[in-house]
């Protein structure tokens, strides 16, 4: 056990998702021996992201401003509106320059038995950005795993009503994969979700 | 590494790390089981689908001492992915597999009735069977009484005298006569206490005709039930929608 200045450093990084106890020894001592000004930079770019970033007014993107870059982008559809748990899930869809359409970070899934229910993700947000009318289409792009279908479940019965057209991302088999690999599930939906070829 | 291989469902997942989780089962013959699943919240995995919450999977598990392994796993029934469609049901089954975890919390130790309890449960979830309200306040009522807290709703639960009684009291474990009624217990119509007597015995031609007042009444007396008996409030049982 370390004490003083490098066990609390240790302690800290310690507690960053996805580093256990070994990692964050390894990464305090690669600390120790890094170059002054690396560590310095480093420091100062974890102050300044937390004192600069904040959410994005409409989306709840994360932004430096109070709009984020895609929301103050004029060439964006204001017709679509992409919902997705997190900021991460932005990033991913972004990059696959398929979607045009502005988005919207609910902030989560509906997950009762960590007690997170609907009031505690930003669908009254959403459904305030669709009351005039301007938004046709919500792509529902949960994640594909049980909390992501209930709440898409969840959304669509509140959407429908509302006159707006609702989808939800297909869910299928992994691009360069064998089908006989596939399990039941995600070769079930693939089915489900099969296009016809024109 | 020593191996055993077992059924079981799965009650809840944790994220571990990059691409991991921790996936907490009921097993058939080992009680409850929590081992980590590697690399399954990457796209690419075959283990993912089958090892989320209500999966009824036949698995292989790689023994440490620490957190064991989850080395093979095979579908019997994926009753998550057959009412994630229809929010009442899923939130009613989410409380199901809060109370099976939250009353089978001794790793390792049998629990083959409250097994049989939640396969049974799921299955009539997902077969549209009964109203998810009333499956679930079943589900909990016989899930305490496997657990050894069976709620007496004819004779007293205090002195044993006949029944039919007026109060009912969490504390004393089910209805009261008024000698032993203890101060604050409820006063439940008639028709509820014939519910939840119904519930707990499996009797659903009784069960299903119940009015809207005494499921509404039954569904709290069975969360105030059940809380007394967990030292506290399920969590996911607040967000459980009720038509
Ligand atoms: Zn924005």
């Amino acid at each position: 056990m370390y004490e003083g200045v490098i066990g609390s450093l240790i302690e800290r990084l310690g507690k960053l998702p996805g580093i256990g106890p070994k990692s964050a020894q390894r990464i305090a001592f690669w600390i120790l021996e890094a170059e002054k000004q690396d560590i310095d930079d480093l420091a100062n770019s974890i102050v300044e992201a937390k004192q600069k970033i904040r959410f994005c007014n409409v989306c709840f993107n994360v932004s430096e401003e109070d709009l984020c870059r895609i929301c103050r982008d004029p060439r964006r559809d204001l017709k679509i509106i992409c919902a997705v748990e997190e900021s991460k899930d932005v990033i991913a869809i972004e990059r696959t320059r398929e979607f045009k359409g502005r988005y919207h970070v609910l902030g989560g899934a509906i997950s009762p038995i960590d007690g997170v229910g609907p009031d505690d993700l930003r669908i009254k947000e959403l459904l305030k950005r669709l009351a005039d009318g301007v938004v046709v289409e919500v792509i529902v792009a949960t994640d594909p795993n049980l909390e992501g279908e209930a709440t898409a479940t969840y959304l669509t019965r509140l959407l429908l009503p509302m006159g707006v057209s609702v989808s939800r991302l297909a869910s299928g088999l992994p691009v360069g994969g064998d089908l006989e690999y596939a399990d039941e599930v995600t070769l079930g939906r693939a089915f489900e979700g099969r296009r016809r070829i024109q | 590494m020593p191996v055993f291989r077992d059924e079981a469902v799965v009650l809840r997942t944790h994220k571990l790390g990059e691409a991991d989780r921790i996936v907490t089962l009921l097993t058939r013959n080992h009680g409850q089981v929590r081992a980590v699943a590697k690399g399954v919240r990457k796209t690419t995995s075959r283990l993912g689908a089958r090892v989320e919450p209500f999966s009824y999977v036949d698995v292989m598990f790689a023994t440490s001492k620490s957190l064991h392994i989850i080395s093979q796993v095979e579908s019997i029934n994926s009753f998550g992915s057959q009412i994630s469609d229809n929010y009442p049901k899923w939130t009613a089954g989410q409380a199901m597999l809060e109370t099976a975890q939250r009353l089978t919390i001794e790793e390792h130790e049998p629990a083959l009735q409250q097994f049989l309890l939640l396969i049974g449960g799921l299955k009539s979830l997902v077969t549209d069977d009964h109203d998810p309200g009333l499956i679930l306040d079943a589900f909990i009522l016989r899930s305490l009484s496997v657990a050894g807290y069976a709620p007496s709703f004819a004779n007293c639960a205090r002195c044993g005298t006949d029944g039919p009684h007026r109060a009912f009291s969490p504390s004393a474990g089910g209805m009261v006569c008024s000698s032993c009624r203890p101060p604050g217990a409820a006063a439940p119509r008639a028709n509820t206490v014939e519910l939840m007597s119904a519930l707990l015995t499996g009797d659903w031609e009784v069960a299903d005709q119940a009015n809207k007042p005494e499921r509404t009444e039954s569904r709290s007396l069975t969360a105030a039930y059940l809380s007394w008996h967990l030292d506290r409030q399920l969590r996911s049982l607040r967000l459980v929608e009720r038509t």
